[in-house]
């Protein structure tokens, strides 16, 4: 039995590689320690307000969030918004059109972060999902075993990730960066060092900004993901005692059975 | 063949005998569960149930997702983000539906390699291997439109693959192929009659499969000795066998509990490992992805479809033969549809006399090989098309068809098949017992 559960594990590593395989000339990521990553991983609630604030002031210029509804900065294991505090926060920053009135008013926590299609710049509600930073290696998928899919330190590689060269071509200027697939992107270097100022102090380095936004954009893709790991942790809690009583009781079972055999 | 003799079901009460004289659903019930199973059975025994287990899940996880799932180009992809962010447990649900399609698959290539090692498919169990078959190729049609539905990049770019390759059918693929998709591209008629088909089949599924099981209890179960149960009696039955309740029924649950600790700690904590990042983009037809790849467990037949180019000689042959009506597009679906032809017939290719792989000494490494090729062939099919990869994916392919249309036609004749067990019994006893004599 054990050389057949050995070739299961073998055929059921070398089975999910070719999910793991994705786009091919893609840059360098870097492998970043997020709190939220192994199954016990949570979230940090004060690195996903930050992520929230650099998000606010810098990208939502050009980003939208279109399927993450406002209300939800309130849930269990996102950012730990009051509704007081979404309330204020929706009014304080964003408008959205309301057809019963025929014009924009001051966002409500019942609305969802405003969609922003203005310079084409894609809507980042599902990017730390959408992309994999990890890959391979030779399409086994053993890297993003370890290291998680790679999503948020893709994002986080690519805001850190510009080397300072610029080249125009067809009137588009394009920057050089080391984590974007070709390695030119049509984004300008977004984020600089102490461009958000935090409430608390906190170190606003480019480095700690772009991992903040990072971890925030995970929670905007998967804001369940606390919900699902503990779901997760009690099935498997439970699991292990079915599976135990289940062991037992086949034993007892099928014991006289095999004792039978022994006296044949 | 009549069946293996046992106890039938007796109506006892009033209520039984008025039951039974006018629906004898207790009886069929009763034969059923009570079936004599080969008391010999092995682990590799019990795909059987956790594959009725993912039918079930899926059916309904289903049609859970159903309730908040809407069919339209322009509201699939927001309908998924709302079950995922709205719906009460709704991620849940659609991490278990989307990992049950992969545990399903992973099940069903296991429990199809049981039946080729050891010979399940020979006669007396012919119909139930071709039912299988026909089962297993609802399951890709089930699983290929609903990896559509959330119309995701991939679901776009995967649909646009799989339907053009009926367009490669001469003459008549391009009307097929518009008579498919209900216009000239995947568009909101195409996702509409997936989201129909998608969910119909598992329930022709759930048909063929009370077919599958009324057509292994008329045989019998195979046995890892292929050797088959004695059915001169009742009392000679019965050292063979044991009922399958309790006896199989608390293993499978065993191994089912097993499994699902595995499974449920992928849906808790790596839910989109299996899955492919693009498919959380919305699906664009002006932005094609870089690499458009199917699902892992279609992907051994992926690499056979791709590694028939036209630089290939058997392709250049047949299109030459054919005066070019077969080019390299049409045979690489013609060889993709065939390898699962070729494997449907293994009845009538495996010509040994002997069922069980394991008193096949030559077989054995032939098949060990096989499983070999169908790995490499998953790999090959994730690695772009080119160089190294495109001549592994051939290599591979040649081997799939060498195996049934060379291999085990040859096998039967020129192998000579180790001593076997005289009775199921003898057997069990060799394995469990002190004094039996060893089958191997």
């Amino acid at each position: 039995m054990l050389k057949k559960l050995a070739i299961s594990a073998v055929a059921a590593l070398a089975l999910s590689g070719g999910a793991a395989l994705a786009a091919g000339a893609s840059g360098h990521v870097e492998d970043v320690d997020f709190s939220f990553e192994g199954p016990f991983g949570k979230f940090d609630q004060n690195q996903l307000q930050r992520g929230l604030k650099v998000y606010t002031e810098v990208c939502s210029a050009c980003h939208g969030l279109k399927y993450v509804p406002l209300r939800t900065l309130a849930d269990p294991g996102g950012p730990g918004f009051t509704e007081d505090q979404v309330r204020a926060y929706a009014a304080d920053n964003f408008s959205v059109y309301d057809p019963e009135i025929d014009d924009d008013r001051a966002a409500r926590p019942a609305d969802h972060f405003p969609a922003n299609n203005g310079v084409g710049a894609p809507d980042l509600s599902l990017v730390a999902k959408s992309r994999a930073g990890f890959h391979g290696p030779y399409g086994t998928g053993m890297n993003q075993l370890f290291k998680g899919m790679g999503g948020p330190e893709y994002i986080y590689s690519l805001l850190t990730g510009y080397t300072g060269e610029e080249k125009e071509e067809a009137g588009t200027v394009f920057y050089g960066n080391t984590a974007f697939p070709g390695g030119w992107i049509s984004m300008g270097p977004p984020l600089a060092d102490e461009q958000v100022e935090f409430d608390d102090g906190h170190d606003n380095s480019l480095h700690h900004m772009s991992q903040d936004v990072a971890a925030f954009l995970m929670w905007a893709a998967e804001p369940k993901m606390m919900a699902r790991k503990q779901a997760g942790f009690v099935a498997v809690l439970f699991l292990v005692l079915l599976t135990s009583l289940l062991y037992l009781t086949n034993k007892r079972l099928w014991a006289p059975v095999k004792k039978g055999a022994k006296a044949a | 063949m009549a069946g293996i003799p046992h106890d039938h079901y007796e109506p006892k009460s009033g209520f039984e005998k008025w039951l039974h004289s006018r629906l004898p659903i207790a009886a069929l019930a009763y034969d059923t569960i009570m079936i004599p199973t080969p008391k010999n059975l092995n682990w590799m025994w019990i795909w059987g149930i956790i594959l009725t287990f993912c039918l079930a899940l899926q059916i309904v996880t289903g049609v859970i997702l159903v309730m908040h799932y809407t069919p339209h180009v322009d509201l699939a992809f927001a309908s998924v983000e709302h079950i995922m962010r709205n719906v009460n447990g709704g991620h849940m649900i659609r991490y278990l539906h989307a990992n049950g399609a992969s545990l399903f698959f992973f099940a069903v290539y296991l429990h199809i390699f049981r039946g080729l090692y050891y010979g399940s498919y020979k006669a007396p169990r012919e119909i139930t291997w071709i039912i299988g078959m026909l089962i297993y190729l609802m399951m890709m049609g089930t699983a290929f439109m609903g990896y559509v539905l959330p119309w995701g990049q991939m679901s776009f770019w995967g649909a646009t693959v799989i339907t053009g390759l009926f367009g490669a059918i001469p003459f008549i693929g391009e009307p097929i192929q518009t008579w498919l998709l209900g216009g000239p591209a995947v568009d909101n008629a195409t996702l509409n009659r997936f989201f129909s088909l998608h969910y119909l089949l598992p329930f022709v599924i759930a048909a063929l499969v009370a077919v599958h099981i009324w057509a292994f209890h008329t045989t019998g179960n195979n046995n890892p000795t292929g050797v088959e149960v004695r059915r001169g009696s009742k009392e000679e039955a019965q050292k063979d066998t044991l009922p399958f309740w309790p006896y199989f029924v608390i293993k499978d649950l065993f191994a089912l509990a097993v499994v699902l600790l595995v499974f449920f700690a992928i849906v808790g904590f790596m839910p989109n490992y299996l899955g492919h990042p693009d498919n959380y983009i919305e699906a664009n037809p002006l932005a094609t992805p870089a690499h458009i790849v199917p699902e892992w467990y279609f992907l051994p037949f992926y690499a056979i479809l791709r590694a028939f180019t036209a630089d290939v000689w058997v392709v250049m042959f047949a299109s030459w033969i054919t005066g070019g009506i077969v080019d390299a597009k049409f045979f690489g679906v013609l060889a993709m549809f065939g390898a699962i032809a070729v494997m449907a017939l293994a009845p009538w290719l495996d010509t040994s006399r002997v069922r069980s792989g394991r008193y096949r000494p030559m077989f054995k490494w032939w098949f060990g090989l096989l499983v070999i090729d169908f790995v490499v062939l998953m790999w090959a099919g994730a690695m772009p098309a080119e160089g190294i990869y495109a001549m592994i994916s051939l290599i591979g392919s040649a081997y799939w068809f060498a195996y049934f249309l060379v291999i085990l036609p040859l096998l039967g004749v020129i192998e000579k098949p180790l001593p076997m067990p005289a009775t199921i019994e003898d057997d069990f006893n060799a394995h469990y017992g002190k004094h039996g004599t060893p089958a191997e």
